[in-house]
Parts: structure tokens; C-alpha cells; sequence
């Protein structure tokens, strides 16, 4: 199958090893990955932070690159709610009807990375080794937006040498928020110490999440308190071939 | 459009640094909120058609304030015929002088109130304190913030930020009938609440309410709660005065079979609340001889003109989105600056009030938009929809549009994207080392951009073309 790579900003300026860990999952898989060289951001973050008109360049712009493909990935929850559940609607408040149509005709055909495996191409088990304890943060956008439900762990738990640990109040927010974490510092802060606990009681050497902005957050503290925790995207894991770093 | 207790509260963000720091109430809001939350969801588990109700629900709000002007007018006729008086208040200062006309009337200079969320937000116990008249308070925990000279932090539970001891002191110190010896066991202070109040009843003869909902084929008007201190208010005055915000009118009595389950479920985590009290007009012999019920827009009709944020008009006040909210049990009620707290205050308060107060600008950002307030909402309030349309509508710092312009800008073409990339990949050490916004590496390390993009390395490994 080809599949049309939708990387998002934040994996492609910071977290390269995402995008290239879902090109080896793929191709493993034997489909063709190609990236739309045009792409550049869903728009969330103007959107989420009161820049509705500049998120509407960025929906126009993102319609017009992934419109000829059939199957698109994105290996971040949050950018994919974004795409699914905002494009069509910015569009049509902004009065652009025509804009509106094609963005709800695309929004379908737009998968979160463990969407696109378990219910597109039907596979659970991609044939990976990652020998390490890991403890799996449902991320609020994979969780109540996309409704993931338990796809990712469905994927986790086929990964060989795995040790899945069950993480306390897996639901609740770690506290990244976008620019909610600047603009609101210190609840965002106390959000993320609970959530970091919350890590550290599961004995955890690894924390996964289907998205990397919110990784960076707790990521962040994990690494200021050297926790002896890392972070690694879903991709990572489901790359892994339990010899050296993944990817 | 005002709630004149709360003029030149802070910033949430300000608000919020203090309580974040506060390990008490920290400690008094995880223990009431978690134990709640799992309640009310189990509550909610037991019925099969929960998302049926909550979709009922919903469109019976919405047809409503579609058509809120009918209802309206059909209320007033229904609860005029019925020997009930209706006024109309376009604000918080018409309804406070129509309340303090109405009690002054009465030649009284004490009311008992019954827990109200419309009265706390026109401000109505201080309009008429300065009026001579004492307004007492007779749900606990109403009283206990009235007598501590506190701020509600809570819809349900006003004072949710209190624990027992500190409850007893409160007591002790503002309560006369309180025994020397009173100790913190909830029924202590529960007897000991009862005595004062019991007092208060007899002697009442007005009593102020608010309204949890109003039916217009009717002209009936209910009061759901748990205590009986309500009750008490609703039936031994001579006169009752209930203030209702014109958003909480039903077009038919059948419509509460979806509401009385949806809101004692959502909000105490109970499958029907001990008392519900329904009034039509009055009735000779049996309770007060005189009802006024005063009709409150206070904002409402310039927050229904707008077609995103109108949905915040839906809500019933259950609170079930504070006791979710992991923002709400770190930051407390009082940050939120208004008798609203949590979820819904954040989109309530800045379309009553406006966005014109350094805080009710703040409250639309006052969310990490994890979305758990929209999945427990019994109306179905798309809170995090209504905060984002808020943050487009807010004021914003120069310095944030230039840096947002800025980084649409860079997002805009992927050529202008993959030069920055390419800068931030050669100066890599340097990024680390600029000052990333304080708020973020207090408590957390910076990514350091890698030395190639996702793009860059696309190309050099897989681009055919
Ligand atoms: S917004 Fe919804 S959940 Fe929150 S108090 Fe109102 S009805 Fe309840």
C-alpha cells in the first residue's frame, strides 16, 4: 500500500527519529512510505493558542498537499485530531464552504500511526523486539479526541521482550497543553510532577506515548530530575529491533 | 453584565501560583475531587442509556434557548396566573434593587437563602447588606464560607477547600450557639450547624432562592438538593423571592424525567437527590402567600447571540467538569474569579462578563484542553471548543502576536521551514543554551534541535524524485 507520511513540525524540526522509525515500521511491512515534500504543520498550535485565520493558511496549505492521497499517517494523536476534527470546521466558520468540503472529504483518510496499523492495514504484531520495561501515557487527544483506545497497547503488548507496565491514572493530563505550559507555568508544572510520579511508581525505563509534544513535557522533567527514565514515541518502539537504538 | 464582588481580581495565572503552593488546600481538593470522580462514574456506568440521556438532554437545552423568548413569555403567563409575581432584570443591578425592594417591602431585615448560584453571582448578599439587610445562608457549606468571610470555590460545594478542622475553627469563632467543646467529627459540626440554622428558620418570614429549572407549560419552578435546608426555606416564609437565570427554563414538565437523572448522577454521584421542591405560583394554606420570581439576563442574551460560545447556556451546574478538571484541582476555585469555577467558569464568566478584566481575559488559557470536562458534561458542552473560540476572541500581548506571527511565518512554506530547521541544526549548542522561557525550564529541560531535520535526511536517503 502507498501511504502518504504526514511527519507534523514538531517530529520534523525536533524529532526526526519518529519519522524515520514509521518509514522502517512500513517498510517492514512492505508499503511504500512516501512524504509530501509541501507539508508543513496541521495548524494546532495557532489554533489552540487564538490564531484561528493564520490555522487556516496552514488547513488550505495542508488540504492541497495530502488531497491525492488515499492513506496518510501521522505519528502524533494531536495533530491528527486536529486534522480530523478542526480542518473542516475552521474552514466553514471562516465562510470558506468550499475549503470546508474538501477537508471533510480528506479528514477520513487521515490516520494516527496505531489507527493506520491495527484498523487500515489489520496488523498488531509488526515483528519488533524491544527488550525494556515500558509504561504507555495515553496522551489526552489519542484518548478522548481520537479514541485510541487500547490500539496501542494492542500493538505493545505484540512487541517481543516487552515488559508493559500499568501506569496510575493513565487518563489524566500530564499538563503540557501547548502554550498552556508557558502561559499557566506553574499548574502545568504541578500537573506534570504528579504525572512524573505516576511514571516513576511503575519501575518504568521507558515511557511511550503516540505523541512526542507531550513526551517532550514529561520527558523534560523526567530528564531535569534524572529519573533514569526515557522517552520514546510509539514509532520508536514498534521500530525497535532489540539491537542498539532503534531506528 | 457584572459581579461586582470580584472586580480587579488577578490574572489566573497569579491566582493560581499561590494555591499551586498552598500544600492544604492541594491536599483538601485531590481528596474531595478524586473520591467524587470515581463516584459520579459509577453512577453514570449504571445506566445503559447514559449517552441517550445526555444527548436528550442537550437538544432539549438547545431547542430552548433557540426559542427562548416563547418559553419566557409562556413562564411568566403561567406563574401570573398562578398568583406568582414575574420581573424582568437586565443586569445585577436591576435584580439586586427588584430583591431589596421586594424584601424591604416586607419591612424584614433578615432572609434565609436557599443555596443559590444566580444570587452569588449578581452579588445579591452584599447589595443588600448594604441595604440593612442580613442574608443567611442555610446550605452548610454555604455557611461555612459565608461565616468565614470567604469566596465560594466551588459550585456544589462552595466550600470544598476547607477541611474539618479548619471548619471547626470557623465555627467557633462565628457561630454563637457553637459548643465551647465542638470537635471536628462531621456530625458535630453538623448538629452544631443545625442549631444556628433552626433558629434562623423559625424566625424567617422571606426567604431568597435561585432555580434549578422552570417549567413554562406550568409555571413551575424547582429546587433540587440533598440537605432539606432548602426545604425549609421553600415552605415556612411568608414570601419567597427566587432569582433565575433565564437560561434554566423547560418547555414541558416531561422534560424532567431526562434532567433528574442527569443532574443528581453528574453532580452528587447519587441515582436521585433526597429533595426536589416544586412550586407553582402560590397556594392558599400551604406555604409562602407572596412568590416573586425574578428573570436574570446578566450577559445571557449577548452570550446566546453567539453561535460557538451559546452552548456554555446549557449548563445545568452539576459541577462533574470541576471534579475532573486536573487544572480546577490544582488552582483552586478562587483563581477562577467568579462565583464559576473550574471548566465552566473559564467559558461562563468571560461571556457574561466580557473579556474586558485582566482576568476574565486569562480565563480562556486557564486549560490544558485535555477535553475531561466535555466527556462528563451531561449537556455535552464541547468545553475545549468554546475555550479555543474564547482564546481568538482574547487579548493578546504584542510580544505573543510577533512571536506567533513569526512562527506562521516559518510554517507557512516548507522552504522558509527547512532553512530554519537547517539554522537550528548548526547552531544546535547554541539553542541550548538561549533562554527558553522560564516557565518551562524551572522544571524541565529543553529538546536540543537534532543536527538534521526529518525532511533533510528524507532527502538525502529516500527522495527518488
Ligand atoms: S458545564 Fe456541564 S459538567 Fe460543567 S457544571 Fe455545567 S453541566 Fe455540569
Amino acid at each position: 500500500m502507498k501511504i502518504a507520511l504526514f511527519v507534523t513540525c514538531v517530529n520534523d524540526t525536533l524529532f526526526p527519529e519518529t519519522g524515520r522509525a514509521v518509514v522502517t515500521v512500513l517498510e517492514r511491512l512492505g508499503h511504500e512510505v512516501v512524504f509530501p515534500a509541501g507539508q508543513t504543520c496541521c495548524g494546532q498550535m495557532h489554533l489552540n493558542s487564538g490564531y484561528p485565520e493564520r490555522a487556516l493558511a496552514m488547513v488550505s496549505a495542508f488540504t492541497g498537499v495530502f488531497e491525492p492521497y488515499d492513506v496518510i499517517v501521522a505519528p502524533s494523536g494531536s495533530c491528527a485530531a486536529t486534522v480530523r476534527e478542526w480542518h473542516a470546521r475552521l474552514a466553514a466558520r471562516a465562510g470558506r464552504d468550499d475549503l470546508a468540503a474538501r477537508a471533510a472529504e480528506l479528514a477520513p483518510r487521515v490516520h494516527e500511526l496505531s489507527e493506520l496499523l491495527v484498523d487500515v492495514l489489520g496488523v498488531t504484531d509488526v515483528g519488533a523486539a524491544f527488550p525494556h520495561r515500558v509504561a504507555y501515557h495515553p496522551t489526552c487527544h489519542s484518548l478522548r479526541t481520537l479514541r485510541l483506545g487500547d490500539r496501542p497497547l494492542r500493538l505493545l503488548r505484540e512487541v517481543r521482550g516487552l515488559d508493559l507496565a500499568d501506569l496510575p491514572d493513565a487518563s489524566e493530563c500530564c499538563g503540557f497543553g501547548g502554550t498552556f505550559a508557558l502561559k499557566n507555568g506553574d499548574v502545568s508544572a504541578a500537573m506534570c510532577a504528579d504525572k512524573v510520579a505516576a511514571v516513576k511508581s511503575t519501575g518504568a525505563e521507558v515511557l511511550c506515548a503516540a505523541d512526542n509534544s507531550c513526551l517532550m513535557h514529561v520527558g523534560g522533567a523526567l530528564a531535569r530530575q534524572r529519573a533514569g527514565v526515557r522517552v520514546a514515541h510509539l514509532a520508536e518502539i514498534l521500530a525497535g529491533t532489540g539491537e542498539g537504538s532503534p531506528a | 453584565m457584572s459581579m461586582p464582588t470580584y472586580l480587579g481580581m488577578p490574572p489566573f495565572p497569579d491566582a493560581a501560583r499561590e494555591a499551586v503552593a498552598d500544600t492544604r488546600l492541594r491536599r483538601n481538593l485531590a481528596r474531595a475531587t478524586g473520591t467524587i470522580r470515581e463516584r459520579r462514574a459509577a453512577a453514570v456506568a449504571e445506566l445503559a442509556d447514559w449517552d441517550e440521556l445526555r444527548e436528550c438532554a442537550k437538544q432539549i437545552k438547545d431547542h430552548t434557548l433557540g426559542h427562548l423568548g416563547h418559553y419566557l413569555r409562556m413562564l411568566e403567563e403561567r406563574v401570573t396566573a398562578a398568583g406568582g409575581v414575574v420581573h424582568w432584570a437586565r443586569d445585577a443591578a436591576e435584580a439586586n434593587a427588584i430583591v431589596t425592594r421586594l424584601v424591604r417591602e416586607t419591612g424584614e431585615t433578615e432572609v434565609v437563602k436557599v443555596k443559590s448560584m444566580a444570587t452569588q453571582e449578581i452579588g445579591l448578599n452584599e447589595a443588600l447588606a448594604e441595604a440593612g439587610i442580613a442574608a443567611v445562608e442555610t446550605d452548610l457549606a454555604e455557611l461555612i464560607v459565608q461565616l468565614g468571610d470567604d469566596r465560594p470555590s466551588h459550585l456544589l460545594v462552595p466550600a470544598i477547600h476547607r477541611n474539618r478542622a479548619e471548619i471547626r475553627e470557623i465555627f467557633r469563632r462565628a457561630m454563637p450557639s457553637a459548643p465551647a467543646d465542638l470537635t471536628d467529627d462531621p456530625a458535630a459540626l453538623a448538629e452544631a450547624a443545625r442549631r444556628h440554622l433552626r433558629a434562623r428558620f423559625l424566625a424567617a418570614r422571606v426567604a431568597v432562592s435561585g432555580a434549578n429549572f422552570a417549567v413554562a407549560e406550568t409555571g413551575t419552578v424547582l429546587v433540587v438538593e440533598s440537605e432539606g435546608n432548602g426545604r425549609m426555606c421553600l415552605t415556612l416564609p411568608e414570601t419567597l423571592i427566587t432569582v433565575m437565570g433565564i437560561e434554566k427554563v423547560l418547555p414541558t414538565a416531561r422534560d424532567l424525567e431526562v434532567f433528574l437523572q442527569v443532574l443528581p448522577r453528574s453532580s452528587t454521584a447519587e441515582r436521585m437527590n433526597p429533595y426536589t421542591s416544586a412550586w407553582t405560583g402560590v397556594t392558599p394554606g400551604d406555604g409562602p402567600r407572596a412568590f416573586h420570581l425574578v428573570l436574570l439576563d446578566n450577559g445571557r442574551t449577548a452570550t446566546l447571540a453567539d453561535a460557538v460560545g451559546r452552548q456554555a447556556l446549557r449548563c445545568i451546574r452539576c459541577s462533574a467538569c470541576l471534579n475532573v478538571c486536573p487544572v480546577y484541582a490544582r488552582a483552586g476555585g478562587h483563581a477562577y474569579g467568579s462565583p464559576y469555577p473550574g471548566p465552566i467558569g473559564a467559558i461562563l464568566s468571560p461571556q457574561l462578563r466580557g473579556l474586558g478584566s485582566d482576568v476574565d481575559a486569562s480565563l480562556p488559557f486557564a486549560s490544558s484542553l485535555c477535553g475531561a470536562c466535555y466527556e462528563v458534561c451531561p449537556v455535552a458542552i464541547d468545553i475545549p471548543e468554546v475555550l479555543v473560540h474564547l482564546r481568538g476572541k482574547a487579548p493578546k500581548k504584542p510580544s505573543e502576536r510577533l512571536a506567533m506571527g513569526l512562527a506562521g511565518a516559518a510554517l507557512a512554506s516548507p522552504r522558509r521551514l527547512a532553512a530554519a530547521q537547517f539554522a537550528a541544526g548548526r547552531s544546535r549548542r547554541a539553542v541550548r543554551r538561549l533562554r527558553a522561557p522560564r516557565a518551562w525550564t524551572d522544571t524541565r529541560d529543553v529538546p536540543v534541535p537534532p543536527a538534521q531535520s526529518f525532511r533533510a535526511w528524507w532527502k538525502a536517503n529516500r527522495d527518488r524524485t
